[in-house]
């Protein structure tokens, strides 16, 4: 039998070769599908968050306000001595830990009777209900939230025969707007938390003798903590940094107004105000892993 | 035995300190030097069919707002240079978006203007190449805050002063003095309604207030403020935040503010008094005793323009007396060129905005930006406009 000359291997394709690389080679597979988003978060995200810290230590020209790129400290000595700064960082702190606590309060009972009461189409249409508000634009729903409370406003008018007036705009009112905003971001992940307590949970606990507040008390709430704290970094971390509610609704400053008004005049200065909420969050998330809030989430 | 597989996390770590150290050795490097002047422009050549504009509401009506309200649209047809408009609503605001680059010019105030100069982002132009200067009124030509020397900066626009906005029905009698937004013992019946705009140069208006009514204080230019004159400036607006419903931050929400109720009395532009009247609501403004704060702008060409000729061809339009005649009906204000007193739809609006009435003029103290060069006997130890900004911080609270 006469022996054909074989024809060499055809030439693979490009992208077979290009597979080919990744054959055998997985930290290279995971290296590639990671580059991308990777890139975005250090250089996107981090990477600007760095140049901004870095902005902090600069200082502008006194004459044409330009920045200038020295090395200073005067912008943390000015948060430092000023004490409105202090004010100002303390007032938005607490409105955050009052609209998170306020919050809670509220979502649990709604997430609860949806997680383990309402039957399932019921369930469906109360998390849609939920979100709903969340598909309207904030600034819609802030601009709602301030004719309501102008003077001439539906609260004044639905208020006024019973000889009362409304918080009119103020801290109140920021921690009234901001509640009703964020609320959403809190039922959600509270909800999630209680649909994974099993139903068999509460039958044993009732078998074991456990009154309702019992069962509440020492099943439930130790099972939902770390869903709460979850849903708290949320309305916590939302509140500390708005602006645009303190701006429509409030009469005093939050730290995120006083960011804005310094934005455009003395960029340094804005962002050494900015390292505050930063040390803020870092301290709250660190003490929110310690509760468990990201484990199971 | 398996090779130690490297720890992403340290991996990450590693990538976050290595980016953090070139991003630092690259900020420390230098600082920016500003090319102030530069050469002037002698010569407007053909048109790029596009213009970019920073300006104030209601400075470049295209039929939009009303549609009896167009100066834009003659404009674009003549020299088909294509109009886009971002509109700020504060001076500084005007400053960073030109230091973008991306505009071709700015109707700047006199608090911009210097900054503008100062930071080689505006242009030198000689006037004579835009042929509607020579009918400026001379009162706004080389001042100190449009000519810096003897090198002119921009096309005057118009000038008005900052009135005093009050609710007929609920502050009567007309109020004269600004007493009635400071002094407790006037202002306090308005409590919780009383507005002002939210701006580190309203510092200023307490200023004009004390120089009249604390006169060994010895202010003499409110925007050059020693310690003590400062001091006792925001310590007045500290008094009066007591007393503040809410600050206006830009003229649609100084309207609203209004109209809900929830402001009677403040400070304000002409605009909005016209607005508000036009609309039916009870209002009216004057000008108090004491003298104002009031605002001159100037048409300005960035050094960083795309389209500059589209922008010569814009500073010559709105020098000429048709466009000024609409933009002073329109928005309220006394216009640069006096040739448009007779092409004004009311005839006697030159006589209210006060057009040609020098001793008016003389009254108004202009915005300009706050420098530590006193300009006088004290030396350089006024306040400066960052100063301003960061007392403006404190006395909102």
């Amino acid at each position: 039998m006469a022996a054909e000359a074989t024809a060499p291997a055809p030439r693979r394709s490009a992208g077979k070769r290009l597979a080919d690389l990744f054959q055998g080679r997985p930290r290279l597979t995971v290296a590639a599908l990671l580059a991308a988003p990777l890139g975005w978060l250090v250089i996107g995200y981090l990477g600007s968050l760095a140049v901004m810290l870095i902005a902090s230590f600069w200082h502008l020209n006194e004459l044409s306000g330009e920045i200038q790129q020295g090395f200073s400290f005067d912008n943390f000595n000015t948060l430092f001595t000023d004490d409105v700064y202090r004010t100002i960082a303390g007032r938005t702190v607490g409105v955050a830990a009052a609209v998170t606590v306020t919050d809670a309060i509220l979502a649990f009972p709604i997430a609860f009777y949806m997680a383990k009461v309402a039957k399932p189409r019921m369930q469906a249409l109360l998390v849609i209900a939920v979100l709903l508000p969340l598909w309207s634009s904030y600034l819609v729903k802030v601009g709602a939230w301030r004719l309501m409370l102008s003077e001439d406003g539906a609260i004044n008018w639905a208020l006024g025969p019973f000889g009362l007036h409304g918080p009119g705009y103020g801290t109140i009112a920021v921690w009234l707007v901001m509640s009703y905003i964020w609320l959403p971001y809190m039922i959600i992940p509270i909800y999630a938390g209680l649909e994974r307590i099993p139903d068999s949970l509460f039958n044993a606990s009732e078998d074991l003798g456990a009154k309702p507040g019992r069962t509440f008390r020492k099943v439930v709430m130790p099972l939902t903590f770390p869903a709460i704290v979850a849903g708290s970094i949320f309305t916590f971390s939302l509140t500390l940094g708005d602006y645009i509610t303190p701006a429509n609704v409030g009469d005093k400053q939050f730290i995120g107004n006083v960011v804005y008004s310094n934005f455009v005049s003395n960029l340094p200065l804005a962002a050494a105000i900015t390292t505050i909420p930063i040390v803020v969050m870092v301290i709250y998330l660190l003490i929110a892993r310690r509760l468990g809030a990201f484990e199971h989430v | 035995m398996k090779t130690p597989q490297s720890n992403p996390l340290r991996v990450l770590w590693l990538c976050v300190i290595s980016l953090f150290a070139v991003l630092v050795v690259a900020g420390c490097g230098g600082s920016d030097d500003s090319d102030s002047g530069g050469s002037e422009v002698t010569e407007i050549g053909k048109t790029e069919g596009q213009l970019n504009l920073i300006a104030w509401a209601g400075y470049a009506e295209d039929g939009s707002t009303d549609k009896t309200v167009d100066w834009v649209s003659g404009f674009e047809k003549q020299t088909g240079c294509k109009v886009a408009t971002k509109t700020a609503s504060t001076s500084d605001e005007m400053v960073q978006l030109m230091r973008t680059g991306q505009y071709d010019g700015v109707s700047a105030s006199g608090d911009a203007s210097l900054r503008l100069i100062e930071g080689g982002d505006v242009q030198a132009i000689d006037m004579s190449i835009l042929s509607n200067y020579a009918d400026i009124n001379p009162s706004l030509k080389d001042t100190d805050y449009n000519t810096v020397d003897g090198k002119n900066y921009g096309m005057p626009h118009g000038w008005g002063a900052n009135v005093l906005l009050f609710n007929t029905d609920e502050v009567k009698p007309a109020p004269t003095s600004w007493a009635s937004v400071f002094d407790p013992a006037e202002a306090s019946q308005f409590s919780g309604k009383i507005t002002a705009p939210d701006n580190p140069i309203y510092i200023a208006d307490a200023a004009v207030y004390l120089k009249e009514h604390q006169p060994d204080l010895g202010i003499d230019d409110p925007y050059e403020l020693d310690e003590d004159q400062f001091n006792a400036a925001v310590d007045l607006l500290k008094e009066q935040n007591k007393m503040i419903g809410e600050y206006w931050p830009d003229a649609t929400k100084n309207i609203s503010s209004y109209t809900n109720g929830d402001s009677v009395i403040g400070s304000s532009w002409q605009y909005q008094t016209s607005a508000l009247e036009g609309a039916g609501e009870p209002v009216s403004s004057d000008l108090p005793t004491e003298g104002t704060t009031g605002w001159s702008d100037t048409w300005m060409l960035s050094s960083e323009a795309a389209n500059p000729n589209c922008m010569l061809e814009w500073m010559n339009w709105m020098g000429s007396p048709e466009t000024q005649a609409a933009v002073a009906e329109w928005f309220g204000e006394a216009p640069a060129n006096l040739g448009a007193c007779e092409l004004t739809s009311d005839p006697k609006h030159c006589d209210t905005y006060h057009a040609d009435d020098q001793k008016y003029y003389d009254q108004i103290a202009f915005w300009k930006t706050p420098v530590s060069d006193c300009g006088d006997d004290r030396g350089t130890e006024c306040k400066t406009y960052d100063d301003w900004v960061q007392a403006w911080t404190e006395i909102k609270g």
